[in-house]
């Protein structure tokens, strides 16, 4: 057919590095973030030093990786950010780091400014306070205003804010596309995942399928000045016009993620030992694995239909996304929890008889045990 | 101007990485990412010296006439990206 489609045919057998790697440099975040796919919070003392992510940097150099995507965790929170995004950099390795904003002061924007081949990405889940707030925590909103602010006036150019569509944000599409406008920014908006702490919050945040309709039809009107991720492959079952993007999982394929403390998973949204190929530790380090890891083999071969062989869609959906059915317990070869032909609600309550799998490597903070009967004390002061 | 008569040569900005396929071209000034899917375009693109005329290096690759349109379209879609662009002519 198309020549995209002999593409596809050829980037699901794999390439030879991957062109989109996520490299979460540290689960420590300032956030908890309701939906964070790497239920972060606390640092891991295992994390790899700057020795060590230097060595991961000069083998992406090596098998040239163009430009890392660079998270957390809050990654600025690392003493060694602004080291390892020059030494990068200077690698020949553009970087595009996601920040909630917290960390980027006047100064801070002014030297990020002054960075060639540097992306930079604002989370924002709301375009008021009160519903970015629910779900980023309080006093998110107005930070990462600020960050925007900062790097607004200090010239950064063209900066990204990215938004997590949930059913409580999927009426302000316009709004953050206008406000996205007004600091001169890029809008990328993705799919929410039951991933991490997400795993316990997607039932209750994902959208429903009144606004799946709604998401795709707003992204064939302005699809074209949105970036995606190509996250929403699974709605193009809704319609005759594909998304743009490439419509395909690219786990494994062209995508993969590096841990904090350096275990290579096969995409950001599941971190799990299912899905864990090895470690850059391991002798052979990133390369290795990404050539001839069993499991990055297998995702590069034929996936089977299974139960949506039947269903006519399945060419412009592909099933959906493995990591959203792995996390609420269908089997990979089932249909996306969100499955637009409406058999995502079936498969869910089929799956919950049987265990769901638990997201791994949960570094939330502990939980703050509330004590409501206590009288506040107040220390006098001499 | 014919696309065949141009003298092209790659950006400085670009990189090229084989792949199964043919190559990825990375332009580190507007971040595009591009697919050369034939690896005789990749071959093509990598004879570009900005002097030579494009239907010469079509033929110094030998390129059958036959397919040399199909290898207008794919470099003039890489000419608009900016991965491509005509040798500019330093003056005097």
């Amino acid at each position: 057919m198309s020549t995209k489609s002999h593409l596809v045919e050829q980037l699901k057998g794999g390439l030879d590095a991957p062109i989109c790697l996520t490299w979460e440099l540290t689960y420590a975040c300032n956030l908890e973030c309701v939906h964070c796919l790497s239920s972060s919070g606390r640092r891991d003392p295992r994390e790899l030093t700057t020795d060590e992510a230097k060595a991961v940097l000069d083998e992406l150099h090596d098998l040239q990786v163009f430009y890392i995507n660079i998270g957390g965790g809050e990654p600025m929170i690392r003493r060694d950010f602004f080291e390892l995004l020059e030494y990068s950099i200077g690698r020949g390795i553009g970087v595009k780091f996601s920040t909630n904003g917290a960390f980027v002061d006047a100064d801070k924007a002014r030297r990020l400014a002054a960075m060639d081949y540097l992306d930079i990405q604002i989370s924002l889940d709301g375009t008021d306070a009160v519903t970015n707030d629910a779900v980023r925590g309080e006093g998110s909103y107005d930070t990462a205003i600020r960050a925007m602010q900062h790097l607004r006036d200090a010239g950064f150019g063209e900066f990204k804010i990215s938004v997590v569509v949930t059913r409580h944000n999927v009426d302000q599409l316009d709004e953050f596309k206008a406000l996205a406008d007004s600091f001169g920014a890029q809008l990328r908006i993705t799919r929410l995942r039951p991933s991490g702490r997400g795993a316990d919050s997607w039932h209750d945040l994902h959208p429903t399928n009144i606004q799946q309709r709604q998401i795709y039809e707003w992204l064939l009107a302005h699809g074209d000045n949105v970036l995606t991720g190509d996250s929403f492959f699974h709605l193009n079952a809704l319609g005759e016009e594909p998304l743009p993007g490439l419509n395909m999982c690219g786990a494994g394929r062209v995508v993969c993620l590096i841990d904090p403390i350096g275990d290579v998973y096969a995409c950001p949204f599941v971190i799990h030992d299912e899905f864990k190929a090895g470690s850059v530790r391991d002798d052979g380090g990133f390369s290795h694995i990404w050539k001839h890891s069993e499991l990055f083999t297998e995702l590069r071969e034929p996936q089977s239909a299974g139960a949506c062989a039947s269903c006519g869609s399945y060419d412009a959906c592909q099933g959906g996304c493995m990591a959203a059915k792995f996390f609420v317990g269908i089997p990979l070869d089932g249909p996306d929890p969100e499955c637009v032909g409406g058999h995502g609600e079936a498969a869910i309550l089929a799956a919950s008889a049987t265990e769901r799998p638990r997201p791994m490597m949960d570094h939330s903070k502990p939980v703050r045990v509330s004590t409501p009967e206590r009288v506040p004390v107040t220390l006098g002061r001499r | 101007m014919s696309l065949l008569d141009s003298h092209l040569e790659l950006d400085s900005q670009v990189a090229l990485r084989p792949e199964p396929f043919g190559a990825l071209a990375y332009h580190y000034g507007n971040r595009k990412l591009i697919f050369l899917k034939h690896p005789d375009v990749v071959r093509v693109v990598r004879e570009l010296d900005g002097v030579t005329r494009l239907a010469d290096v079509l033929r110094r690759c030998e390129i059958d006439e036959r397919r040399w349109p199909s290898f207008e379209s794919a470099l003039s879609s890489l000419t608009e990206s900016e991965m491509l662009h005509e040798h500019q002519v330093a003056p005097g």
